[in-house]
């Protein structure tokens, strides 16, 4: 007993530190990755402080002073209805974000649930998921966004304007053809994790099968679920700006990058910063979350130690 | 010591599990039947491949596709649990029997803290509070001898080592004080010392509880230091059965006498200790006859009483002497 104990007690010390920080440290290592969060958070300390920073309503119409260019007043000049670009680039970064936040988090939900009950009970069950998984993704997913977009575009939401159920939509739209990319990959995590013996550990101490898949499987996939997360944001916000540049996503006024795009054609030639600030930002944010989903995934990996 | 005797707390009759792969139908478990009692300990005896674990899975009901069981009837105290509803068995699983592995690390959930799931136990079958539930973790830890239990229960699975592990899954199994305890090879992957550490736990809390306890084992050792009966298996089928002191003073069956021989015994000098030659049969395509026909050596050495019986029929189980039960032509 004794000789136990004191094994214990050295393993113990080994190891104080967290989970947690082992990752940071495997995922500070990554260079990219690291930069790549810091942009990104300073992109949602922008969003989140919006009201604070930018210094003019966005919504706000000067038509004495449309289509300015840059002047200390305005700095990234203003728009065809004569409002601060600045100002509505800064509130852009807010739609943006949450859309992406927003529909990552009800299709990777929605996705690891789904994978993780077509893995854990196989069979018939496991066959029609991956049949419907497969036949949505063969599916042509801008076409078909924009033509159920262009579908359900004069559809308002009870209690909402017309531009701001567009953003419900296309979070809807978005999550509906979102989910299957995590799907699989949790299926496959599952279908590992359903062999091993304290699965079966769990049913012989009289867990059920849902509970099993919600306390046993989910958490132990944990790691690729955060990682596809963190991809997926970096797709939604390309898709959400495809859709709001093609017209048939966030309308305006609500500004996004995409819309915005879309209003700076008209000037592109005489004022082409107003349409490549916005295409930068997707850009960045896009890439950013590709990054951070590489760190991250280098991070997570149990089989690295340290 | 009659069957049908109201201390009977398991009845296993008949029972046959099988397995449909593509090479054949594995008949892993063929019309097993063996009884338990409340409070005693029954060895399970026999080589890797014999049927032991898919006995004690197919008594859970834990058997997965391609096996199934077929047949033949799990009588626990008094209830059929091959006719039970599936969500009755689930509520019976881990609060009247429970079961523990042979590998105790890989038994434990490697992302949750061994509190949060020992306390997981009372959370699912009693509905208690996640507080109240790492309450008695604590405790059940405190009990299963697990040292400075407070902060060992913050520890996760791969910071304990094999003997402690083996301790917390004795303490979820025991969580709720079932009647009924597997123990499928518990302490085959231990070290040594820790394997009798593990016995004598096991064997303590057994007396306390009053649990009954199925003893998986091949380990002929820890059958004559733990248990009250032995049924010993073979190819699928039990081929003898007797209380403990039988099965050392007069093993019958010419493959309980192999085991037995194959194990060394102080003071009696051997120039080599005895093996049973050749393999458990394949169970997809088993020999007509007796299943160990093939391996038995007392068969070539009967050969002028028996003739070929032994290769052309299996014996049925008989009873040779009180509780004690073989299956093998040389007797009666």
């Amino acid at each position: 007993m004794a000789t136990a104990e004191l094994q214990a007690e050295a393993l113990l010390t080994v190891r104080e530190e967290s989970y947690l920080l082992i990752v940071w440290r495997r995922f500070r290592r990554h260079r990219v990755a690291l930069m790549g969060a810091v942009i990104l958070l300073a992109f949602i300390l922008i969003a989140a402080l919006a009201p604070w920073i930018a210094p003019y309503d966005p919504y706000a119409q000067n038509l004495l002073l449309k289509n300015a260019g840059p002047s200390p007043a305005h700095w990234l000049g203003t728009d065809e209805l004569g409002r601060d670009v600045l100002s509505r680039l800064i509130y852009a970064a807010r739609i943006s974000l949450a859309v992406a936040f927003v529909v990552t988090l009800i299709s990777q939900t929605t996705g690891a649930l789904i994978g993780a009950i077509s893995g854990y009970f196989g069979g018939w069950v496991d066959n029609l998921i991956q049949r419907v998984v497969d036949f949505m993704l063969t599916l042509p997913l801008l076409p078909l966004l924009l033509t159920i977009s262009a579908l359900l575009s004069d559809v308002t939401i009870p209690g909402l304007t017309r531009e701001w159920s567009s953003v419900v939509i296309i979070i809807l739209v978005l999550s509906v053809f979102g989910w299957m990319g995590s799907a699989r990959l949790v299926r496959g995590v599952v279908l590992s994790l359903r062999e091993q013996t304290f699965t079966e550990a769990a049913r012989a101490l009289g867990m059920s099968d849902l509970q099993i898949v919600i306390r046993h499987m989910i958490p132990n996939a944990m790691a690729p679920i955060i990682v596809s997360a963190t991809l997926s944001l970096g797709t939604v916000i390309i898709l959400e700006a495809a859709l709001s540049f093609l017209g048939f996503g966030v309308q305006p006024p609500v500004p996004t990058w995409g819309n915005m795009l879309n209003n700076a054609q008209a000037d592109m030639w005489t004022q082409p910063f107003k349409a490549i600030i916005p295409g930068f930002c997707i850009f960045l944010t896009s890439l950013s979350f590709n990054f951070v989903g590489d760190g991250l995934r280098d991070a997570l990996d149990p089989r690295l130690k340290r | 010591m009659q069957r049908d005797g109201r201390d009977i707390l398991l009845d296993v009759r008949d029972l046959r599990t099988y397995f449909f792969t593509e090479d054949g139908v594995v008949k892993a478990v063929d019309g097993v039947s063996f009884h338990v009692r409340r409070g005693e300990i029954l060895g399970l005896v026999g080589e890797s491949g014999c049927g032991k674990s898919v006995t004690s899975l197919s008594i859970m009901r834990l058997i997965t596709p391609p096996g199934r069981i077929l047949g033949g009837q799990v009588l626990f105290d008094g209830i059929d649990l091959l006719k039970l509803p599936e969500p009755e068995m689930v509520r019976l699983r881990g609060s009247r029997i429970s079961m523990i592995f042979q590998q105790p690390v890989s038994c434990l959930n490697p992302v949750f803290k061994v509190g949060d799931q020992i306390a997981e136990v009372f959370q699912v079958h009693e509905g208690v509070s996640r507080v109240e539930g790492w309450r008695r973790a604590v405790e059940l830890l405190r009990m299963v001898g697990i040292p400075d239990p407070e902060r060992r229960a913050h520890s996760y699975p791969h910071e304990l080592s094999g003997g402690m592990a083996q301790r917390v899954m004795i303490a979820m199994a025991l969580a709720l004080g079932p009647e009924l305890l597997i123990a499928d090879e518990p302490t085959t992957a231990l070290d040594v010392t820790i394997q009798a550490q593990i016995l004598d736990l096991m064997r303590e809390l057994q007396r306390r509880m009053h649990t009954a306890i199925i003893l998986i084992t091949h380990d002929m050792g820890i059958v004559a230091e733990m248990c009250d009966r032995v049924a010993v298996m073979y190819a699928g089928q039990i081929i003898e059965e007797a209380d403990v002191q039988t099965i050392f003073t007069n093993p019958q069956h010419p493959y309980t006498r192999g085991l037995l021989g194959s194990i060394p015994v102080m003071g009696v000098v051997r120039p080599r200790l005895d093996t049973i030659p050749g393999t458990v049969p394949n169970l997809i395509n088993l020999p007509p006859g007796c299943r160990f026909a093939p391996r038995c050596q007392a068969r070539l050495e009967h050969q002028a009483r028996l003739g070929n019986r032994c290769l052309e029929e299996n014996p049925p189980l008989i009873h040779t002497g009180p509780g004690h039960q073989v299956r093998c032509w040389l007797y009666p």
